[in-house]
């Protein structure tokens, strides 16, 4: 993926929780985690993100 | 609970019959080879197990009449078998519903449709709704016919020790107290069993998060015998509900109760009825109903840690309470009446050593605590437990609506019976082979000519043989043999060869298996079946 299209994809995050406001965010994403690691197709591989995504979030 | 002006065993449907002390005292104080204390499903099932093996026992239970209400209501395949091999099931068949497919509907929105293992190979279907009067009244109705077993009501055993080789109990009936020598005690009196308290015992595990009232209607509502479970429902939002059809116009409808609702407030009728309708809006039932029975129930985890204590072995609830979601809390229970009766039979009529009842705990406790795994599972996205569980499931089943893969989490997997791998009377797999059942595996069904594979089984151990000229080399053991054809059918079912054959136990679960079977290994496996000597 080029740094253009991650861009792309950080910003219609970025308005779609806007859009969903602070009652529908935390389901969303949710969901998005669920449906995109289904889409991923390797198990192991979406373990080892679920892990990686909770570094640093005390920094 | 009965609505207010009827008492416990006034039903809509089904008459209770009043059971008298044995009026006939003479003997009563007669030793016997097994006392069996409870009969409820799991008690009355061991008592035929034991007679169809030719062993006499006792049956006493506390009270003059079966249950009050329809408690367990889903009745399994493997169940079917047991009932069949003691001699019970065609009124079972005649009465109960068959059953494969569950619907589950979030929001009122169908995400997922299953179907439990079925084809035409398998003599049962995979499930079957009854309520437990009827189990309780067709296995009664066998008891009766069956001259080996002495039933008697309104007796409720007070005491037992320990004695020499034996056991005596105290009884005491409406017309006298006595005490009576029995060399083996089977425990079937239920989750608060009196004889667990007796001998100190206690049930360890957990208890889940999440309270249940279920309600038995009676109704005129058209909907076949699909097991529908509700999630987020609008008539009670946050909560789970499950309805099922029973026989006789009765629907089973389980409710989950909210955090804050109090257990008393719950099930008081009006509010047992207040709710019941407004499930039944929601499910589209618009004509009548009555309302004929309820009670709540928590969903538990707890076993006791060995299921033996000397001569006392302990069978159904007594022994385990598990979640009922998983449906196996009566299943489970049968299953232990089915696996003790075989094991006491042989090792009374020295045809096993006395080593073969240390099997029982690791057998069937196995069975509850794999129960347990799979019911936690079942009770987390039922009831979730915390609030990441909680987000989670809801997230699973929002994007179920768009994504059926997601809807395959609410799939509840409703269990096969379990495989008695670890057990010390069941002998290695063969690696031999390439699929097929392992030991310890119930023997899977297959069709044999005009009939089925497992209507050709012994009463005890069979040996089926896809090779004539086994049978030979072991004539001298206490065995059936069953040659089977090598391109049958249940030669594919059991993954076999021209030279293969399964040992299979007295309750359809195979011992062991060879690729290629020589009577020496054979004649081991059968030693190590019965924790017999070697012949
Ligand atoms: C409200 C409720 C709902 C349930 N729903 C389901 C379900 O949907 N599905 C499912 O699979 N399971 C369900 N169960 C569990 C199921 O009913 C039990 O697993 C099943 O009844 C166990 O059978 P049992 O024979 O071990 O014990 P029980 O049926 O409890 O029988 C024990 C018997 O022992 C007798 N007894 C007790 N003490 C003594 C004594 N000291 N002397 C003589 N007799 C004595 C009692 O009178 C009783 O008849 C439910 C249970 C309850 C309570």
């Amino acid at each position: 993926m080029t740094p253009t299209e991650v861009e792309t994809i950080y910003e219609a995050l970025a308005n779609r929780l806007d859009e969903l406001g602070a009652e529908k965010r935390e389901l969303y994403l949710a969901k998005l985690a669920l449906l995109m690691a289904h889409e991923l197709g390797d198990a192991p591989r979406a373990l080892a993100l679920i892990a990686e995504a909770a570094e640093n979030l005390d920094v | 609970m009965r609505p207010a002006g009827r008492s416990e065993t006034q039903s809509l449907y089904f008459t209770y019959p009043h059971f008298d002390p044995p009026q006939d005292r003479a003997g009563l104080s007669d030793a016997a080879p097994v006392a069996i204390v409870g009969a409820g499903p799991v008690g009355m099932t061991a008592a035929l197990a034991l007679a169809k093996h030719g062993v006499r026992s006792v049956l006493f239970d506390a009270k003059d009449t079966f249950n009050d209400g329809s408690r367990a209501i889903c009745v399994a395949r493997q169940s079917y078998h047991i009932l069949e091999d003691i001699g019970a099931v065609d009124p079972f068949l005649e009465k109960s519903l068959p059953w494969t497919t569950g619907r589950t509907f979030y929001r009122g929105r169908q995400i997922l449709e299953f179907d439990m293992p079925d084809s035409a190979r398998e003599k049962y279907r995979p499930m079957y709704n009854i309520e437990q009067q009827y189990i309780e009244e067709y296995l009664w109705e066998a008891v009766v016919r069956e001259p080996l077993i002495d039933m008697r009501w309104q007796s409720r055993v007070s005491g037992v020790e320990d004695a020499d080789g034996a056991v005596i109990l105290t009884i005491e009936d409406p017309l006298g107290t006595y005490r009576m020598q029995a060399d083996w005690l089977l425990a079937a009196d239920g989750a608060r069993s009196a004889i667990r308290q007796m001998r100190g015992l206690r049930l360890r595990g957990e208890n889940y998060e999440g309270r249940y009232v279920i309600a038995d209607v009676q109704m005129d509502h058209d909907y076949p015998t699909i097991r529908r479970a509700l999630f987020d429902p609008d008539c009670r939002r946050g909560g789970t509900i499950l309805v099922h059809k029973q026989p006789d116009n009765i629907w089973r409808i389980d409710y989950q109760l909210h955090d804050d609702e109090d257990d008393a407030e719950a099930i008081r009728e009006e509010n047992v009825r207040q709710t019941v309708a407004s499930v039944l809006q929601e499910i589209g039932h618009t004509g009548d109903w009555d309302l004929e029975w309820w009670s709540i129930y928590s969903a538990n985890t707890l076993a006791l840690d060995d299921y033996r204590d000397g001569r006392v072995f302990f069978i159904g609830d007594s022994a385990h309470i598990v979640p009922i979601f998983g449906v196996r809390g009566l299943n489970n229970g049968l299953a232990d009446a089915h696996n003790i009766a075989w094991k006491l039979a042989f090792v009374m009529q020295g045809r096993a050593g006395a080593p073969l009842l240390d099997s029982y705990t690791p057998e069937r406790r196995g069975a509850t605590l794999d129960v347990f795994a799979n019911a936690s599972k079942s009770a987390r996205f039922m009831t979730p437990p915390s609030p990441g569980w909680q987000l989670m499931r809801d997230a699973a089943l929002n994007l179920a609506l768009s994504h059926p893969f997601a809807g395959e989490l609410a799939n509840p997997r409703q269990m096969t019976p379990y495989t008695y791998a670890d057990s010390p009377a069941v002998s290695a797999d063969d690696p031999g082979f390439s699929g097929g059942p392992v030991p310890g595996a119930v023997l899977p069904e297959a069709r044999v000519r005009d009939g089925f594979l497992t209507d050709l089984l012994g009463g005890g151990f069979t040996l089926l043989s896809f090779d004539e000229g086994l049978a030979q080399g072991v004539a001298d053991l206490d065995l059936d043999v069953v040659v089977l054809d090598p391109g049958s059918e249940a030669a594919q079912v059991l993954a076999a060869g021209p030279h293969s054959a399964y040992l299979v136990r007295p309750d359809l679960h195979i011992a062991a298996r060879w690729m290629r079977a020589t009577p020496e290994t054979l004649r081991a496996a059968y030693v190590r079946a019965t924790a017999g000597e070697s012949k």
